[in-house]
């Protein structure tokens, strides 16, 4: 797109909360690490200090002898939740005085909008469709992507950070929540919004829509690397399965070895059942942009080619 | 006694008067002075009050902990029924009247442009909201024991948050709601085992008119059907669901012992005591 339909996109109303994400997202990661940081200051400062440890309230938050660790919630918070209702009433009032929600012509089968866009939450999904076939973009990495939200709290044995914010006592998971949130979804999402055009096809900011570029097909399933042929279906096939589970083996023992080796007390203290399921969820997370960057960088259409399914 | 001049019928109570009378009393059970019997009565005796307790852990009213996010999505679900129900009035879920609807609602009904658009960003922003939400929540370690189970209720209600938004795409049935829905819609023909299009799909039988994509479209192609579903999925079945997981998720964030912190730090020294060691 050229600037001039950067800034169309960007203004288009139904474009305006992934706008705001672009400037919440920053704000709330800062917001939350400026205050693990000063936990983990306090922290350092406890562990160093063991007599301070045991009188110390252990928190950030002033703290004065005498003081009730409670409060009313008549009236400290129903103040605020009042106070943030009549915020979030005028924002939206706001908004909605100025910013009509679109409305397209009548649904037409017939006529097919380019690019056709998910609304903005999911154009994620939509992103990875580039890179994977529908039954695993729109079906099976969903499904993960829930699947292991709803694994997080059984696999995650780190009994530290739980009810305030740190950084040093969660790196591994702060850090693979940001690398599958932050990175990985937002990310994608920002693709699908700002650089997809036409016959989804990347254009940079700056280039122009184009809506006659052809781009000759040049993507090439992996075994064709090594000369292999498409009609050689059971060797495809075979090879393919190979890398896949190669990958998966590999890519398993590696997280394994760094495990052991940085993450030891997680490593002592799992089970079998969540030691694996980590160890399954990390490899499929990188498998997005290790296929991203076999596809953007090396134009490999398919790691396993099979007449049923591909991957 | 008997000198007393009896009383005048027709004079108009006092406040004062009034708050001492039957329908006042019959209302509210307690006084409001500031006392702390009477601060924890104005919650614990109001129905929607009370899903808070009493008091709570003095730091967690402080903005920084919380962000109030799950309290301002609990919010932006409230405004989203009230607006819904509003837009309900006016609109058909039938194709073409559908469409008539919406530019009926934009262009004659009072304040229709306006109910409208507060409904399509209320609901934009509760996708945000919920997501921040879940950030912050990750961030406090919230999902650690005793709260596993509520994080859990949490990612079902961020999946039908996103299920509601996605299924109100269609309703206005322009070409916008109609190609974001059949471009999603297509991805569930591809599903293993049980699309028409997706791995094992074909050979087990599955054809365009008896796959999933069928089932949920109510037809080969986004028509009629897909509108009236979308129609009664996104104004009937899913609010109840997610009100529901909204009642379990309240109850537990209570039974789970209130909100999570800000709790006191943990140092390494607390870890290698003799409790620890066990574990
Ligand atoms: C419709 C969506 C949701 C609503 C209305 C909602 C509402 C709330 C509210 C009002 C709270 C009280 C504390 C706060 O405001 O932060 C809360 C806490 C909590 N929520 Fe949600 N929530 C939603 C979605 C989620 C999601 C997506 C998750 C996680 C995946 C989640 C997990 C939790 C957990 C674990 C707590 C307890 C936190 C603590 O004790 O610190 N919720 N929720």
């Amino acid at each position: 797109m050229d600037w001039h339909q950067l800034i169309k996109i960007t203004t288009a109303p139904d474009n305006v909360p992934i706008v705001l994400m672009l400037f919440l997202m920053p704000f709330y990661t800062w917001y939350g690490l400026k205050q693990s940081f000063a936990n983990d200051r306090l922290i350092e400062r406890l562990e160093a200090d063991p007599e301070l440890a045991k009188t110390h309230h252990r928190k950030t938050q002033p703290f004065v002898k005498g003081w009730d660790s409670t409060v009313h919630v008549w009236p400290y918070l129903l103040k605020i939740e009042f106070l943030a209702m009549i915020i979030v009433t005028l924002i939206l009032v706001v908004w909605s005085i100025f910013l009509d929600a679109p409305l397209e012509e009548p649904a037409n089968p017939n006529l097919t909008m380019n690019p056709s866009k998910a609304p903005w939450y999911f154009l994620g999904l939509q992103e990875m469709l580039v890179y994977f076939d529908p039954w695993i973009a729109g079906v099976v990495l969903p499904g993960i992507i829930l699947g292991g939200l709803m694994a997080i709290p059984y696999i995650d044995v780190n009994p530290r950070g739980n009810g305030y914010y740190t950084y040093k006592q969660r790196k591994f998971s702060i850090w693979m929540f940001f690398i599958g949130f932050l990175v990985l979804w937002l990310v994608l999402i920002v693709i699908g919004t700002f650089i997809r055009g036409p016959g989804w096809m990347w254009f940079w900011p700056g280039e122009t829509w184009d809506h006659h570029r052809i781009v000759h097909a040049m993507n090439r399933n992996l075994h064709e690397f090594i000369g292999i042929k498409d009609s050689e279906v059971w060797k495809a096939a075979g090879f393919g399965a190979t890398v896949v589970g190669a990958y998966f083996v590999l890519g398993g023992l590696l997280c394994d070895r760094l495990f052991r080796k940085f993450a030891t007390e997680m490593f002592k203290k799992q089970n079998f059942a969540q030691y694996a399921t980590t160890i399954a969820l990390t490899v499929m997370m990188f498998g997005l942009p290790i296929k991203m960057i076999l596809r953007l960088g090396f134009n490999v259409k398919y790691v396993m080619a099979t007449p049923w399914f591909n991957i | 006694m008997s000198e007393t001049k009896p009383k005048n019928k027709f004079k108009l109570p006092t406040a004062a008067e009034l708050k001492e009378g039957q329908i006042w009393k019959s209302v509210f059970r307690h006084k409001l002075d500031e006392t702390p019997r009477n601060r924890s009565l104005a919650v614990l005796s109001n129905v929607f009050l009370h899903l808070h307790p009493a008091k709570i852990n003095r730091d967690a009213v402080r903005y920084n902990y919380t962000w109030g996010m799950g309290g301002i999505t609990f919010y932006l679900f409230l405004v989203l029924t009230i607006t819904g129900v509003l837009l309900m009035f006016y609109y058909h879920p039938s194709k073409g009247q559908a469409y008539r609807d919406i530019m009926y609602l934009m262009h004659d009904v009072p304040f229709g442009n306006f109910t409208r658009n507060m409904h399509r960003w209320a609901a934009h922003a509760m996708i945000i909201t919920t997501w921040l939400h879940m950030f912050r929540v990750f961030l406090t370690g919230s999902y650690k024991p005793p709260r596993e189970f509520n994080w859990n209720i949490g990612v079902l209600l961020l999946l039908f948050t996103m299920l509601l938004s996605f299924t109100g795409y269609l309703l206005p049935d322009d070409q916008l709601g109609f190609w974001a829905v059949t471009v999603g819609t297509n991805m569930a023909r591809a599903t293993p085992v049980m699309g028409s299009e997706g791995p094992f799909g074909p050979q087990l039988g599955f054809t365009a008119f008896n796959d999933v994509r069928f089932a949920i479209l109510g037809g080969s192609i986004v028509d009629a059907n897909a509108l009236l579903r979308a129609y009664i999925w996104h104004c009937v079945a899913i609010p109840i669901i997610a009100s529901v997981l909204m009642i379990v998720h309240f109850w537990r964030i209570r039974k789970d012992g209130a909100i999570s912190g800000p709790a006191p730090v943990m140092i390494e020294q607390d870890l290698s005591g003799p409790v620890a060691k066990k574990a």
